[in-house]
C-alpha cells in the first residue's frame, strides 16, 4: 500500500534561497527499498491469473484463446513464490492475439501470441477491465479511453494521453514469464 | 513590473508559491466567522453555494435584465489543468479561492485576477480517479480547507497558502476518495466520501476546524443491530457505496445539516435485496453529534445508478394555504420532490416527475414511496431500458432558487435512457465494483421523436407548476446562480457559451462562447460597489463521457476542447 502521507518537513523560503532553488517541481524521495510484492514484475517471473477459475494458476499459452476478453494477471517471483500484489501499478490485462496482424514493431514483445498491457489507465489511472469483442480493443469504464491491443497499446478512443505500457513476455519450459521490464510508463502522469 | 517570489515547502509533496507584491495590494484578510457564514454579505461568497440554505442566490441587482447585455469579461485565468472544473470561485473581501482537478487551489486576487499563492497536490502515482474533478473549497477564520481526491482533508492558511494540518479521512487504496465542497458550521468541517463504485461504505465526517481532530463520523450504511441494517442481507453493507459527494445544506436554527446520499453497489439492486437504507436519501445529521435525526429515502433499491447525492435546497414553500417548513430535491430519478422537515423527522409532502421517467408506477400518497415498472429495473443477467438515463434529470450541477421570483431553476437533461445490465462482480479492495455488463451503444439511447436533451426549467415552489423551460439540442452540465437582477446565470452546454436567462421567462438575454464547456459553478460578489459575475470553464468528467456516447449514438465526434479558464464579468464602466 502507498500513501503520500504529507507530514514530511518543511525548508524555511531563506534556507531554499541559500540553496539556490528557485523553481519549483520536486518529486518526494521513492523509498530506498520496497518489500518485493511492491516491485514491479521482473525478469524471469512467471505470470498468474488474478481472477476467474483459475486464480492463482500460472499461465501457459494455451490457458488462453484467441483474441478472448483479457484478464487480469500478476507476477510472481519464482525463487521465493512472492505475488506482486503490493502495488496496483503492477496489475496486467493478459491475452492471446494473432501476432501476425500485429504491428511488427511490438512483436518481440509477445511470446507465442501472448500478450500483456498494464492495467492502469494513462489518462487517470482507472483499471482498464472492458473489453470491445468486436474492434478486439481494451476500454476504460470510467472515461470510456480505448485502447488497440494489436498496435502497441493505441489510443483509439477517449481522454488517454498516451499509450498503455506493454509487459514484454517470454515462454521458459512451457510457461508465460516476464521478459523485460514494462515498455513505457505505467499509470497516469500527474497535471502540474 | 512585479516580481514573483517563490515559495516552496518539501518534503510534504506540496508546492506553493506567493507574491509579496501583490498581497500588499489586497487589504488585510478578514476572518470568516461563524457570524459570517450565518449571516454573509451579499458582496462576498463565502461559501459552496453562497448561503447554508443552499440557494445559489445572490440578491446583487446591479447587473440586471436591463444591462445584462452590456456584460464584459474583467480578466481571465487559466489554471493550465484539464478535466472538469466545477468549483465556484469562492470570494471573501477581494480574496478568490479556487480549487480545479488534480487538487490544485488557487488564490487570486478578486479585482485584478493577480497569483497570490497555489497549492499543488502531489497524488500517489497508484491513485485512481474516476471523477477527476473538485467542487470547491470552504472558509473559516483565516484557513481555506480542501477534501482531496486522495482522501485527505486540508487546512491551509488562506493568505500565504501554508499548509496548517492535514488529516487522512479514509484510505484512497481501499477506493475512498473526496470531491466536495466541506461544509463548515458550529466550528466543523463536515466532508463526505466518494467511491460507490468501489465497494466503500460511505459516511460523513467532521473534524474540529481548528486542530483537525475528528468530531464524529456517521455511516450512511447501518452496521448489523443499528436501525436500518435488516435492509441489507448478508455482508454487503460492508461495500454497499452509498457515497456522499456533494456539499449538505444546513440549518442553524435546528443545528442540522442535510446531505444527499448516493446509490448502493454494486450497481444491481438484486446483488443486495431489501431498501438499503440510507442509500439515495436525505439525511438529517446534528451538527454537534452527528446522530441521524431524519431521513427520507427517495427510492429503495436503485438499479440505476440514481445518487441523489444534491443536498435539497431548504425553502420554505406553500401548500394547501399553509407555509411549510420544507426542503426540495430535483431527483435525479426525474422527480421533483417536496419535503417537510423538523427538528426529528423528515416529511414527504409531494412529488411529480420534471423529465420523462417511465420506472415509477406510483407514489404512495402518505410515504412517498414509489412502486416500479419491474421490467425497468435492470438485474443479473436481465436487461432492461429506463428513462432518464443513468445520469437522471439532473445529476450534480446544483439548482438554484430566486426568493424574489419564487421559481427554482434546474439544470435538466431530458429525453435520455439508458440499458443496463447486471453480471456478477466480486470485491476486490479498490477496484471496481459495479457489475454492469455492456450494452450496445455503451448502453446510451435518446428517445425516438425527441428534440432536445438540456433543459433550463423553472418551477413555482408554492404551486409545484413549471412555469417556463428553455431547451438546448444536447446535454445541459451547468451549474446554476439566480440573482436579485432577475436574471439566472448557467453555462453546461457542449457549445462552450456562458449565458444568462430572463429569469421570469427563460430569455437569454446575453452569452458569451469561452475556452471550453462551463462546468463550473457561477457566483457574484462586489469590489468598491461593483458586481462582478465569476466561473470556471472546463469541460470534463461526466459532460464529456455524455458527449462520448452522443457521439456514438449519432455518428458524430463533437469535441469539446478541454482547459480549465476563470472568468470574470461586469459591466463596462
Amino acid at each position: 500500500m502507498s500513501k503520500n502521507d504529507g507530514k514530511g518537513g518543511s525548508v524555511s523560503r531563506r534556507t531554499l534561497i541559500k540553496m539556490g532553488i528557485v523553481t519549483g517541481i520536486t518529486v518526494p524521495m521513492p523509498a530506498l527499498s520496497q518489500p518485493p510484492s511492491r516491485m514491479r514484475p521482473q525478469l524471469g517471473d512467471l505470470m498468474v491469473f488474478d481472477e476467474g477459475l483459475n486464480i492463482g494458476e500460472v499461465i501457459r499459452p494455451e490457458m488462453l484463446e484467441l483474441n478472448q476478453q483479457p484478464v487480469s494477471a500478476l507476477a510472481k517471483d519464482p525463487e521465493t513464490d512472492t505475488l506482486r500484489d503490493g502495488s496496483r501499478l503492477n496489475r496486467v490485462m493478459i491475452t492471446r492475439i494473432d501476432t501476425s496482424k500485429m504491428t511488427e514493431r511490438y512483436r518481440d514483445n509477445t511470446a507465442d501470441g501472448v500478450i500483456a498491457y498494464s492495467a492502469i489507465c494513462t489518462h487517470t489511472g482507472c483499471d482498464v477491465i472492458n473489453w470491445d469483442d468486436d474492434e478486439l480493443r481494451m476500454a476504460c469504464p470510467c472515461h470510456e479511453s480505448q485502447f488497440d491491443i494489436y498496435d502497441g497499446g493505441r489510443v483509439v478512443g477517449g481522454p488517454a494521453p498516451r499509450p498503455l505500457a506493454m509487459l514484454p513476455l517470454e515462454i521458459v519450459d512451457g510457461f508465460v514469464r516476464v521478459a523485460a521490464s514494462f515498455r513505457g510508463r505505467v499509470g497516469f502522469t500527474q497535471q502540474f | 513590473m512585479l516580481s514573483l517570489m517563490k515559495k516552496i515547502v518539501l518534503g510534504s509533496g506540496l508546492l506553493l508559491w506567493t507574491s509579496a507584491s501583490f498581497a500588499q495590494s489586497l487589504p488585510p484578510y478578514n476572518p470568516v466567522t461563524q457570524e459570517r457564514l450565518l449571516n454573509p454579505e451579499e458582496s462576498n461568497w463565502l461559501m459552496y453555494r453562497g448561503t447554508y440554505d443552499a440557494h445559489g442566490y445572490s440578491t446583487l441587482d446591479q447587473i440586471n435584465i436591463e444591462n445584462v447585455d452590456e456584460l464584459e469579461m474583467v480578466w481571465s485565468f487559466s489554471t493550465g489543468l484539464r478535466e472538469g472544473h466545477q468549483a465556484p470561485p469562492i470570494v471573501n473581501d477581494g480574496y478568490m479561492y479556487v480549487s480545479t482537478p488534480q487538487n490544485h487551489i488557487i488564490a487570486l486576487n478578486a479585482r485584478t485576477g493577480d497569483l497570490i499563492w497555489r497549492y499543488v497536490r502531489f497524488l500517489p502515482d497508484d491513485l485512481q480517479q474516476l471523477h477527476p474533478t473538485n467542487r470547491g473549497v470552504a472558509l473559516y477564520e483565516d484557513r481555506v480547507y480542501l477534501a482531496t481526491v486522495d482522501a485527505y482533508l486540508v487546512s491551509l492558511d488562506a493568505l500565504t497558502g501554508d499548509v496548517i494540518w492535514e488529516q487522512a479521512v479514509e484510505d484512497y487504496y481501499n477506493g475512498y476518495y473526496m470531491t466536495m465542497a466541506p461544509l463548515i458550521a458550529d466550528g466543523k468541517v463536515m466532508v463526505g466520501v466518494s467511491g460507490g463504485e468501489l465497494g466503500i461504505r460511505g459516511f460523513v465526517a467532521a473534524y474540529d476546524a481548528v486542530s483537525g481532530e475528528q468530531a464524529w463520523k456517521t455511516y450512511t450504511i447501518p452496521a448489523p443491530g443499528e436501525p436500518g441494517s435488516e435492509s441489507w442481507p448478508g455482508d454487503s453493507w460492508q461495500t454497499g457505496g452509498v457515497p456522499v459527494w456533494v456539499t449538505g445544506s444546513y440549518d442553524p436554527e435546528l443545528n442540522l445539516s442535510y446531505w444527499g446520499t448516493g446509490n448502493g453497489g454494486p450497481w444491481m439492486g438484486d446483488t443486495r435485496p431489501g431498501d438499503n437504507l440510507y442509500a439515495t436519501s436525505v439525511l438529517a445529521l446534528d451538527v454537534s453529534t452527528g446522530e441521524l435525526e431524519g431521513y427520507h429515502q427517495y427510492h429503495w433499491n436503485d438499479s440505476w445508478d440514481w445518487d441523489e447525492v444534491s443536498a435539497p435546497l431548504l425553502i420554505d414553500f406553500q401548500r394547501n394555504g399553509q407555509t411549510v417548513n420544507g426542503m426540495i430535491h430535483p431527483g435525479r430519478n426525474g422527480y421533483l420532490w417536496f419535503l417537510e422537515r423538523d427538528a426529528n423527522s423528515i416529511g414527504f409532502v409531494d412529488a411529480n416527475p420534471y423529465v420523462y421517467q417511465d420506472v415509477f408506477t406510483s407514489l404512495d400518497p402518505v410515504t412517498g414511496r414509489p412502486e416500479y415498472d419491474m421490467s425497468k429495473k435492470p438485474g443479473t443477467g436481465y436487461e432492461a431500458t429506463f428513462c432518464p438515463s443513468l445520469w437522471g434529470g439532473k445529476d450534480w450541477p446544483p439548482a438554484a432558487f430566486s426568493p424574489k421570483t419564487r421559481l427554482l431553476y434546474i439544470p435538466a437533461n431530458d429525453n435520455v435512457c439508458s440499458i443496463m445490465i447486471g453480471e456478477e462482480i466480486e470485491y476486490r479492495p479498490g477496484r471496481q465494483f459495479v457489475g454492469r455488463g455492456p450494452s450496445e451503444n455503451g448502453g446510451f439511447m435518446i428517445r425516438p421523436g425527441t428534440n432536445h436533451i438540456g433543459e433550463l426549467q423553472a418551477w413555482n415552489v408554492d404551486t409545484g407548476e413549471r412555469v417556463w423551460t428553455t431547451t438546448f439540442p444536447d446535454q445541459n452540465w451547468g451549474p446554476v446562480l439566480a440573482t436579485a437582477g432577475d436574471l439566472v446565470f448557467m453555462g453546461g452546454t457542449n457549445d462552450r457559451y456562458f449565458r444568462a436567462f430572463n429569469a421570469n421567462t427563460g430569455d437569454v438575454l446575453w452569452e458569451q462562447r469561452v475556452n471550453s464547456g462551463v462546468n463550473g459553478v457561477p457566483v457574484s460578489y462586489t469590489l468598491d460597489g461593483k458586481q462582478y459575475i465569476a466561473v470556471q470553464a472546463g469541460w470534463g468528467v461526466d459532460a464529456e463521457r455524455e458527449q462520448n456516447l452522443l457521439n456514438l449514438v449519432r455518428g458524430e465526434s463533437h469535441t469539446v476542447p478541454q482547459g480549465g479558464t476563470i472568468w470574470v464579468f461586469a459591466l463596462s464602466d
